[in-house]
């Protein structure tokens, strides 16, 4: 289970996310951006990969929205644009916080329980669809 | 977040997610927290202006359970699943799907609970379709075992993640 579904909107920055974010290379590229704007050459020279190749990694990139054009050189750098790691950022944070939150309410709930429970029987008139304990 | 509580949420081998939380209660009592719409109301997804609008939970083997959440700004959040195995009271295993699924295949999830000196461990494992989806719903804001992997991205998130808190005051 997973906390707040996302709207579709976001359903789909997180799936296009998510498989840009799924390749180590991607992830490095991105790492580098967080530096500053970068040319495609001098983001392919830690990578013992052609300019080609790199070139396809940035448009993975580009369409999950997480990296942009620059306009205003020649080399076009590419920058970090952050908004749909945010939109994820908050979804994973959501996801830990769900199952956090409702077992401390899970929690709080036993504690109001167990005065009632000396031995081990529904504090709820069972149901039908209940099994035997 | 909540001291004093051994809430833990990491990942196990390829497709699976692993939630674990114990409790000072008998399992019995723990087991019945988990399958009666009265008390599942009261404790699940309950949280940040989200309600429980319905909730049904049919215990045995082949029942189906259904939630329904609202959330604060009006958004609906629905889940449906099918038992798979039942077992008071330690195990319920069911698969699950959300009304509007946005990762591929059903997910799998199993409860399994035990007791110890009083206090009950609930461990919930969730399965997803593949290793893909898993790692996409686990990302590295959950399980730092995960975040050692992902030295680059982790950075990046942090970063991002702190911005974020600034403007949503989380």
């Amino acid at each position: 289970m997973h906390a707040r579904r996302p709207d579709r909107h976001e359903a789909a920055t997180l799936d296009a996310v998510f498989s840009a974010l799924a390749d180590g290379t991607r992830r490095d590229i991105l790492a580098r951006l967080m530096d500053g704007p970068a040319s495609v050459t001098e983001l392919a020279r830690p990578f013992a990969m052609s300019q080609p190749a790199v070139s396809k990694h940035l448009r993975v990139l580009e369409r999950a929205g997480l990296v942009a054009r620059g306009q205003e050189a020649q080399w076009r750098p590419r920058r970090l644009n952050a908004g749909p790691l945010r939109t994820a950022t908050a979804w994973l944070a959501d996801y830990r916080e769900f199952w956090e939150g409702s077992f401390d309410q899970l929690d709080r709930l036993l504690d109001s329980l167990d005065g009632s429970a000396s031995r081990p029987r529904s504090p709820q008139r069972r149901g039908n669809d209940a099994p035997r304990l | 977040m909540h001291r004093g509580s051994d809430f833990k949420a990491e990942p196990r081998g390829e497709r699976e997610v692993v939630i674990t939380r114990s409790f000072a209660a008998r399992r019995e009592l723990v087991f019945e927290a988990l399958i009666r719409p009265a008390l599942i109301r009261q404790w699940l997804g309950a949280l940040k202006g989200w309600t429980m609008v319905e909730c049904e939970f049919d215990g045995r083997v082949g029942g189906a359970y259904r939630y329904l959440w609202h959330g604060p700004n009006g958004e609906r959040m629905g889940l449906r699943g099918v038992i798979l195995e039942f077992r008071a009271p330690e195990l319920i295993v069911s698969s699950e799907q959300y009304d509007d699924p946005w990762y591929p295949g059903d997910a799998t999830a199993a409860f399994t609970l035990t007791e110890q000196g009083g206090r009950t461990t609930v461990v919930l494992t969730v399965t997803y379709a593949d290793r893909a989806t898993r790692d996409a719903v686990l990302g590295t804001g959950m399980a730092s075992g995960v975040a050692a992997s992902y030295d680059g991205l982790e950075r990046i998130l942090s970063a991002v993640t702190e911005s974020h808190v600034d403007r949503e005051e989380r």
